[in-house]
């Protein structure tokens, strides 16, 4: 739960945030117009006033930033990899004995037989995107492939000897 | 136009206000070392070296005459730019009671100090203006030294300030108006029509500001700043031509400028203002015979005594409305006592047109008391009172 961010518009300085942490500690940002950032901690005694004022500069506020934001930044890839649990994603080499060499997506009917589908094809230093019913696969392409782990097992079997 | 002045005398120009800006250099420094606002120092160097002072300054005081000119309508240009017109829009909506309150205790210790001492009804009217509006100025750079920006009864600092900017836009023409009258009687008819001008101009402005900033809006600086300074001395002159008062002017200029041009030029304009508000600071000061001060010394002071109590109770009105508990709303209060640029700006204005001659020396000394106590009181009273009230409590149990 995040908590609510006050915004209080301050004319002809900037615009500052506040909000209170779960500890009840007050904390702000005071954006100046020229790009500048104070970082503000209230006092808890004199909740009007600010304890400490940190200056700063445009790269600080980069640092800073950065500090602050990587821990937050995996914990949400983290989220996001569990909602699409369940679904694989996987480089394939077609192989020259396989069946699909040279036979269009559409002959092969991949997606019929495993349920993955192929969102790529990578052939030499060329990357072919969401290929249609009438690309043909070559021996040495190298298949981009989106499905559940059996499927994707039984796409490699295919296309290795088909 | 001098095209081709000797070079005798080129040089004696040169030298004669280089030797002036460095003074004033000197003085802006010691006012920085002393965390000051310079405006005091600067009155003060105008007071010792003008008419009647300790030595006379051998400069053309045409020169420091067009400097101030140039001074006053940059300040003024830059109190319109201060603001967006969303800001002053979404402010008036809030802050409009606590402005109402700033007009009233603020301007009325003025006008009837006037009225008190048997002066012009216009000058009466100026007066009033002189002790009513704070130093914006010198505000926000208390405000920022003393990192209180923020705070969360700064925003009820800023909304007054805003009020007060706003209130200049109706009372500037009108003063402007009233002393081409010759007297408050006579003035009254052409008071109306400025009013109309300046609220058509404005209306223009605010709907129709955007056409002006895209046009002088530039990737270049230069091309920004020349742009910005030519239409701004234009729109000056002929509001100057019109008897509209050339600050008038270029106040609306920077209210019609909006968007990145406002940011931008508020920038590029600030040290050309710095520049030419110290040589309209000086040129007052040269004005007034230090003499003049002696006799209006006390009506000085204890106006400024007085006023610095409405301004106190006026933020601390401010902020207790926005919910700020005691210290801040003495903060806040303290925050605004000081007045600066812009009262001498509007003493300034009766002092060009003639009217009563102890209007200006009351004015300077006046905001010579103000522009030092002011971030005096808003840096140590507040302290003061709080040790004072906790000094005060019955010492707690257990010790």
């Amino acid at each position: 739960m995040m908590a609510e961010v006050e915004e209080t518009q301050l004319p002809g300085v900037g615009v500052r945030y506040d909000f209170v942490t779960k500890e009840g500690d007050r904390v702000g940002v005071l954006a100046h117009r020229t790009g500048r950032r104070e970082l503000l901690v209230y006092d808890s005694v004199d909740p009007d006033a600010c304890r400490d004022v940190v200056r700063l500069d445009a790269d600080d506020t980069q640092t800073l930033a950065e500090l602050l934001g990587t821990s937050h930044v995996s914990e949400r890839l983290a989220d996001l990899q569990q909602h699409i649990e369940g679904l694989t994603i996987d480089w394939l080499p077609v192989s020259a004995t396989s069946a699909c060499a040279g036979r269009t997506l559409r002959e092969s009917a991949l997606r019929t037989e495993t349920g993955v589908s192929i969102v790529a094809v990578v052939r030499g230093n060329q990357t072919i995107p969401a290929p249609g019913g009438d690309f043909s696969l070559a021996p040495g392409d190298t298949a981009v492939a989106v499905g559940t782990p059996e499927g994707i097992k039984e796409l490699f079997r295919l296309l290795q000897q088909g | 136009m001098v095209v081709a002045a000797a070079p005798a005398e080129v040089a004696l120009v040169l030298t004669e206000l280089g030797l002036v800006v460095l003074g004033l250099g000197l003085l802006a420094r010691l006012a920085d070392r002393l965390s000051l606002s310079p405006i005091p120092f600067y009155l003060v160097a105008g007071l010792v070296v003008g008419r009647g002072g300790l030595v006379t300054l051998d400069v053309s005081e045409t020169v420091v005459a067009v400097g101030s000119e140039i001074g006053v309508v940059l300040l003024l240009l830059t109190l319109g730019l201060e603001y967006s017109s969303e800001e002053l829009g979404a402010n008036l909506r809030v802050g409009l009671p606590a402005g109402v309150l700033d007009v009233v205790a603020n301007a009325a210790p003025g006008v009837l100090a006037g009225l008190a001492l048997g002066w012009d009804g216009r000058a009466v009217v100026l007066l009033g203006g002189v002790t009513y509006i704070s130093s914006s100025g010198v505000i926000s750079k208390v405000l920022a030294d003393l990192d209180r920006l923020g705070n969360r009864e700064t925003p009820s600092v800023l909304s007054i300030l805003v009020m007060e900017d706003l209130a200049m836009a109706v009372y500037l023409p009108v003063v402007a108006a009233l002393l081409t009258g010759g007297s408050l009687l006579a003035g009254l008819p052409s008071v109306g029509i400025a009013l109309a001008t300046v609220a058509l101009v404005l209306f223009a402005a605010l709907r129709h500001g955007g056409v002006l900033s895209r046009a002088l809006l530039s990737q270049s600086d230069e091309a920004l700043l020349l742009g910005v300074l030519g239409t701004t001395l234009v729109v000056a002159g002929i509001a100057a031509q019109l008897q509209v008062s050339a600050a008038v002017g270029a106040f609306l200029v920077g209210i019609a400028l909006g968007g990145a041009v406002q940011e931008r030029a508020s920038l590029l304009v600030g040290p050309l203002r710095d520049l030419f508000a110290a040589a309209f600071f000086l040129f007052f000061g040269l004005q007034i015979d230090p003499a003049e001060l002696v006799p209006v010394a006390g009506v000085a002071v204890a106006l400024a005594l007085v006023t610095a109590g409405t301004k106190v109770l006026t933020g601390w009105w401010a902020a207790k409305r926005m919910g700020i508990a005691r210290p801040g709303r003495l903060r806040a209060g303290t925050a605004l006592i000081a007045r600066g640029e812009f009262s001498i700006v509007i003493a300034g204005l009766g002092v060009s047109a003639g009217i009563e001659p102890a209007l200006g020396a009351v004015a300077a000394a006046y905001v010579l008391v103000l522009a030092i106590a002011g971030p005096v009181a808003a840096r140590y009273v507040p302290a003061l009172v709080t040790e004072g009230v906790e000094r005060s409590r019955p010492a707690p149990a257990g010790h």
